[in-house]
């Protein structure tokens, strides 16, 4: 009787690598396309519009009475516009008004609206339905009417009073996902067990609710960029926004229904940087969303 | 049922009342007050001014104030505009059917458009169709409005010179449906093509789910058409949830006709509110900003009163 031998490892090799819910978060969103698409381009914006002086030749404000309506050229690639300015120049120097008006209004959203979801979703009771009621009364404003008004008032905003003022206006969206989710976290065991161990409020919300609820947030936050960038946009383009000399994409497009006839361009090019930047955006929130609730269905592709 | 209604009604009066403070605020806030149309005027001395705010009330406390606005403001007397000296309620009145025409197409327009598709892509989930519609949905979900009707004149109204560039009729001719329709299609296609994306997302989402209900295999397995099962069990359902999304996008609806109202020149209530907006005609604008709440408040109840009528599951008690 021949004896086989058979090999038989001392360890067998079945264990993958540890992975946290971050890190398997973060490999779902690299399998989302559209939002790595999304990354790519609004990076390449973001840097191209930091970098504005580096990569473009042209001062954004002067202007050449020579050179007005230049349809597009290799030296002007996407024209001039009324006061001969180059336009790509003025897009790349909005861009830093429009992404950045973006980013700090939706920090300040973000801020209220989780101090006011938190408060309402963990203590609960009369300040619960009090906020609550207060966040019905803001949703039934017309936001851009208000905006306007801001507008009339401050006679023409500046990059601080606008990302005030539209943060003050849009932070309800983030307060509800927080309260909801807080209301349904605070009931866990553990939270009970933290409390039980004497934790206290302050220590519960920070460290045991708190880092349980970012999902909704980082996703509500992101997509509250896009519709940030819209609302800038379409308030300087009414004229109540950024003031001109300043660019932003948004006020480059307030004398395009005058100019749109002889230089379209004046009209096309600007929208279109307000749509990528926000199509980018809104793909990353899409994937951000796929990645960060594993209960969401992943869509196969787009 | 009635009784729900009245108790809605009841509990939207905070609501009503809160956007009546912040409507006062704003008239408050004014720059100079409503006395600055006499700033710097030198005729214009301490005591006249004194005088004049005994006169209109502006010495007494701020609740009274409050008050007796309110008073005028319930019984029809919304002050007159600056700009043009008519009473704000006449200049709202003539401009509210405008808004309301435009509103009110894109609606119907939206609905008629979003149910098909949206039915058609949970239908066909995952096919070539399907994924045309949400690429396409989310493309304009991330168009600014603004943007979209530049394009759309620039496209059919100059280049191809198909329609009209903007205003509500052509100019010096007398009224013509078929002319008035022609001035619609832009404005209406522009606010539609933005709004018709969430709703299709929502209806194909709500339909997807209502879809693999077991009474959808319980209607089939009766023997029933695919068409009754699809439209009467499946549809509507699915539907039901919709009612409320419509409802909280009319201040969406508000912001679309602003915005187009200003790019096809269109007379409605949201130039006039941008008109105000630049002469700081306050009275206007805060007669539109009291409007527009109102309107808003009130279509949200409808769609609460609705909702309860076409889900018998939800009881008023």
């Amino acid at each position: 009787m021949a004896t086989k031998t058979v090999a038989v490892p001392a360890v067998i090799e079945m264990r993958t690598a540890e992975r946290s819910q971050w890190q398997m978060a973060f490999e779902r969103f690299r399998a989302h396309r559209p939002a790595l698409i999304g990354v790519f381009v609004l990076a390449t914006l973001s840097v191209l519009s930091a970098a504005a002086p580096i990569v473009s030749p042209y001062d954004p404000d002067k202007t050449a009475l020579l050179l007005i309506y230049e349809p597009p050229s290799p030296s002007h690639p996407f024209g001039t516009d009324d006061l001969g300015r180059d336009l790509a120049t003025r897009i790349l120097y909005g861009g830093r008004v429009s992404l950045a008006v973006g980013l700090l209004a939706v920090t300040v959203a973000v801020s209220i609206g989780t101090l006011v979801g938190v408060v309402a979703g963990y203590y609960g009771r009369w300040i619960d339905s009090l906020l609550m009621r207060f966040v019905d009364m803001m949703y039934s404003f017309p936001r851009l009417f208000l905006l306007i008004l801001f507008g009339v008032f401050f006679k023409g905003m500046t990059i601080g009073v606008i990302v005030l003022v539209l943060g003050v206006l849009s932070w309800m969206t983030t307060s509800r996902l927080v309260r909801a989710s807080f209301l349904s976290l605070k009931q866990r065991e553990f939270v009970e067990a933290a409390r039980c161990i004497g934790a206290s409020d302050r220590r519960i919300i920070v460290r045991h609710i708190l880092p349980n609820s970012l999902a909704p947030i980082i996703v509500a936050a992101t997509l509250g960029v896009a519709a940030a960038i819209i609302a800038e946009s379409t308030l300087s383009f009414l004229g109540l926004g950024i003031q001109p000399p300043t660019s932003s994409w948004g006020n480059m497009l307030n004398h395009a229904t005058s100019d749109m006839d002889k230089a379209p361009w004046i009209a096309i090019f600007p929208g279109l940087f307000i749509f990528l930047a926000v199509v980018s955006i809104n793909f990353i929130g899409d994937g951000l969303r796929d990645a960060l609730d594993p209960r969401h269905v992943v869509r196969k592709s787009f | 049922m009635g009784r729900y209604v009245l108790r809605r009604l009841l509990q939207a009066l905070p609501l009503l009342f809160a956007i009546s403070v912040a409507s006062f605020a704003i008239l408050k806030a004014t720059p100079g007050g409503p006395l600055a149309a006499y700033e710097g005027n030198p005729e214009f001395t301490e005591q006249d001014r004194l005088r004049l705010e005994h006169a209109f009330g502006l010495d007494r406390p701020l609740p009274i104030q409050y008050l007796s606005w309110l008073g005028s403001f319930l019984t029809g007397d919304w002050g007159y505009g600056f700009a043009s000296h008519q009473p704000v309620l006449v200049l709202i009145g003539e401009r509210l059917p405008n808004t309301l025409l435009l509103m009110g197409t894109v609606f119907v327009v939206v609905l008629l458009f979003a149910i098909p598709i949206g039915v058609t892509t949970a239908l066909r989930q995952y096919s070539v169709f399907d994924h045309a519609v949400t690429g396409t949905t989310f493309t304009f979900l991330s168009t600014p409005t603004f943007w979209l009707g530049l394009l759309l004149i620039i496209v059919f109204g100059l280049q191809l010179r198909w329609l009209p560039l903007g205003g509500i009729s052509t100019p010096g001719a007398e009224f013509d449906l078929v002319d008035r329709l022609r001035h619609l299609i832009l404005p209406v296609a522009t606010i539609s093509l933005v709004q018709l994306g969430s709703h299709v997302r929502y209806l194909r989402a709500s339909m997807l789910e209502t879809i693999g209900q077991d009474y959808m295999r319980t209607a089939r397995a009766k023997g029933l058409g695919e068409r009754v099962v699809v439209l009467r069990h499946a549809l509507k359902n699915a539907a039901i949830p919709l009612v409320t999304v419509v409802a909280l996008d009319v201040p969406e609806l508000f912001v679309g006709a602003l915005v187009t109202e200003q790019i096809f020149g269109w007379p409605g209530m949201g130039r006039l509110f941008l008109d105000a907006a630049f002469r700081s005609d306050y009275p206007v604008l805060q007669g539109i900003l009291a409007v527009s709440s109102t309107l808003i408040v009130l279509a949200n109840l409808l769609a609460d009163v609705a909702y309860g009528y076409l889900d018998p599951r939800i009881r008023y008690s």
